[in-house]
């Protein structure tokens, strides 16, 4: 044990100071320089204030406003110090409950008759997600054309436009960004 | 199910296919210590290492020696993950000044990062600090995967040699795994990751004012460089909470699919290492065609019962066609939250980008059933692929068994003393997670963490010593196990699944190295074509489905009944 004590502990040290030092800071050190946009969180700022990230779901809850979906991050939601999603099961009465409140709400909001669309109602992994489903972007757009009142074919013209497809048309799925299409809405007053 | 998703899952598979045999070469040139394009620049680094550890590469040790030397390492590593958790509060790059862990939670995340299982009990941007992200956990990302690389190619070594009295020499393995393989590619993927989204920064959390004018406070760090490694090394721990499934540890579906197919490559790659070191590739591909099948069962199944809506959710007026979103992201959806979740568990990984605690009851089953199997479908990167040979020995033992003669793997005899080992081995992660949920599910502090009630109860709990056991990470994350008791719990699991398995293996490794080989006669039977990987697949599915038919039957299986009869709890 004690001829292996040597190379452990020397070993031990020299991959601390690669691995666990010179390794995080030189990546840190380049990311720095050569995308700093990335590198700090993809903040997104307006008038010299940060209001957000691109990356990074914020609650919406003006009926101005796009929607975005329903947040167990933190206690309000959308805590981005704090990611979670709801762990609730597929038989909790907890998120039946929780489901139920949703629906009536899309509903009562966005005045749709028939189901509700289920990114829209259902926690999202990270508590964070940015993104909702064209479809549930459109769904949305009579009412926020009429909170602003602008024409229905300008807002769904938005969606349009800030919708993402899928990466080289096949990863992943379609989505918009929430805060980006809160973000035009506003740009355009 | 859509055509757009399996398109997905078979873009996966090429990929890590056409990946096979091009990294199982340079892997194989790395252990036999030839030369590789990365040897100027990093043999002289490899040399100084040597020299100031007092190292002989060349030097074989015998299987007792090197699992000594591999003990050696943990102790050491284990001390000082320990120590940097607990002090971290004194420590620099700690922006959010977040005080010391608590015993108990440093005591299970030091044997979690050690063990390369990577659960968490705790919420990475809550508690720890870069410091302690950087020092404790990255090293640690980097030192159990490359364990688990020494210790497969240990494995191997014992069939290909002959009359050896040593299985190579575990500081050397060890070096290698991380000088010529992980560190070069987590440099890569890094700056990869960074231009994806992913942050790199020691700056503080980023104060926001939202559209709304609300506060948000956007935890940020050194991300990148953490994900490269913790996906690579199959090791899981998140950097956030959420894992990978927080935008900025997976930003968009490219990031995904170069995190999934990290995971998988250097597994997958070993079994073409196996084969090229006992001198027929083909024994390696037999054991990958043997997991692969495994593995696309598995993500068939999980598909098809997380592309179906929640029938309990669907009678409260959910629209059923987008399946089972409910703790999944948009950006990924079903297909690649299915795919992935089978990845991360049949291979030792833990990492997710979906909540596993909210996918339906026969989808979050199947990546318990993968860490129960003994984790051997492509598996942890060294790990799976030493389970796989383990199994493989138990199957050509059951063959020898039908047809009275001695049997005989890779050209080495397969007898009595390996037989034993073997199962020893084999039975240690089972013995630990039934043993295990057998005093939770009797203790008010084990049902003190749950969060759901009835079946689903029982799953939260099944899951997380399977997940130890197995040295998985992943978790039905309802279960709020930052407790003393789980704390302690699932730490004597993750100790077990590890330790208990690798020193009889080491064992058998040894054990085989001192045979001869015997060349294939006429009565020989082939292990390189179907009928071998058939009974390889029957008896991982026999010893697991044996093993935890009755723990699935009270969890997963009573709640899928639950579910379809619309009862909630």
């Amino acid at each position: 044990m004690l001829s292996h004590l040597r190379p452990a502990l020397a070993l031990f040290v020299l991959f601390t100071l690669v691995t666990g030092v010179a390794y995080p800071l030189a990546i840190t050190g380049v990311a720095q320089v050569a995308m700093p946009v990335q590198a700090n969180g993809s903040l997104i700022e307006k008038g010299g204030a940060v209001i957000g990230s691109s990356l990074i779901g914020q609650g919406f809850s003006s009926p101005r406003y796009f929607h975005g979906r329903p947040s167990a991050a933190g206690k309000d939601g959308y805590d981005a110090s704090a990611s979670s999603g709801s762990n609730l099961g597929p038989n909790a009465k907890a998120l039946a409950e929780r489901i139920t409140g949703d629906v009536a709400k899309v509903k009562s909001e966005d005045g749709i008759s028939g189901a509700a669309p289920a990114d829209l109602v259902t926690a999202s992994a990270s508590g964070l997600d940015p993104d909702i489903t064209p479809a549930s972007a459109y769904l949305q757009a009579p009412r926020v054309a009429r909170e602003r009142a602008m024409p229905e074919p300008e807002v769904r013209a938005l969606v349009d436009r800030l919708a993402q497809p899928r990466v080289f048309g096949v990863l992943g799925e379609p989505r918009v960004n929430v805060l980006a299409l809160n973000l035009a809405l506003d740009s355009k007053r | 199910m859509t055509v757009n998703g399996w398109l997905q899952i078979a873009l996966f598979c090429a990929i890590t296919l056409l990946l096979t045999r091009p990294l199982g070469g340079f892997l194989t040139k790395v252990y036999s210590g030839e030369r590789t394009f990365l040897h100027p620049v990093l043999a002289p680094v490899e040399r100084s290492f040597y020299a100031i550890a007092g190292v002989r590469p060349d030097r074989d040790q015998s299987w007792s020696a090197y699992a000594i030397a591999m003990l050696a390492l943990h102790v050491v590593g284990f001390l000082a993950a320990y120590a940097v958790l607990r002090l971290q509060g004194a420590l620099p790059w700690n922006p959010q000044g977040f005080a010391g862990v608590t015993p108990d939670l440093a005591l299970n995340t030091a044997i979690s990062f050690l063990t390369n299982t990577n659960w968490q009990s705790y919420g990475g941007e809550t508690t720890m600090s870069y410091g302690s992200q950087m020092v404790a956990l990255t090293v640690q990302n980097f030192l159990s995967a490359a364990t688990g690389m020494a210790l497969a190619v240990a494995l191997i070594r014992g069939f290909a040699r002959k009359s050896a009295s040593g299985v190579g020499n575990f500081w050397a393995d060890l070096t290698r795994s991380v000088l010529y393989v992980l560190l070069p590619a987590c440099i890569v993927l890094a700056l990869v990751y960074v231009a994806l989204g992913v942050p790199q920064t020691l700056q503080a959390y980023a104060s926001a004012k939202t559209l709304e004018g609300a506060g948000q406070t956007i935890a940020l760090g050194p991300v990148a460089s953490q994900l490269a490694i913790k996906m690579l090394g199959t090791n899981g721990g998140g950097f956030f909470n959420a894992n990978s499934a927080h935008p900025f540890e997976n930003p968009d579906a490219l990031a995904n699919l170069i995190q999934m197919v990290s995971i998988f490559g250097i597994g997958a790659a070993l079994t073409n290492v196996f084969g090229r070191m006992v001198g027929d590739e083909r024994q390696g591909w037999a054991i990958l065609a043997a997991m692969g099948a495994l593995f696309l069962t598995g993500v068939a199944v999980t598909y098809w019962a997380e592309a179906a809506a929640n029938p309990i959710h669907v009678a409260l007026g959910v629209d059923p066609s987008a399946g089972n979103m409910e703790g999944k992201e948009v950006r990924f959806g079903i297909a690649l939250s299915s795919l992935f979740a089978v990845i991360t568990t049949a291979a030792s990984c833990g990492a997710v980008i979906a909540m596993h605690d909210s996918f339906s009851a026969i989808g979050g089953m199947i990546p318990m059933i993968n860490m129960q199997l003994g984790e051997v479908i492509v598996g942890g990167v060294g790990a799976g692929l030493y389970g796989m040979l383990l199994f493989a020995v138990v199957a050509v033992f059951v063959a020898g068994l039908m047809v009275g003669r001695t049997p005989e793997y890779a050209g080495k005899k397969i007898e009595s003393r390996e037989v034993k080992l073997t199962m020893l081995a084999l039975l240690c992660s089972p013995f630990a997670t039934l043993v295990l949920l057998a005093v939770a599910a009797t203790s008010a502090a084990g049902l003190a963490g749950l969060l759901a009630s009835g079946p689903h109860g029982f799953s939260e709990m099944l899951y997380a010593t399977t997940s130890a056991a197995a040295n998985n990470g992943s978790a039905f994350a309802g279960l709020t196990a930052n407790s003393p008791f789980w704390n302690v719990l699932l730490a004597i699991g993750m100790m077990i699944g590890r330790f208990a398995l690798i020193v009889p293996m080491l064992a058998v490794a040894g054990s085989l190295a001192a045979k001869t080989r015997v060349p294939a006669s006429a009565g020989t039977f082939p292990t390189h074509g179907g009928l071998f990987v058939g009974l390889l697949i029957g008896v991982v599915l026999i010893v697991g489905g044996l093993t935890y038919f009755p723990a699935l039957s009270l969890g997963p299986i009573a709640d899928a009944l639950a579910t379809s009869a619309g009862q909630t709890f």
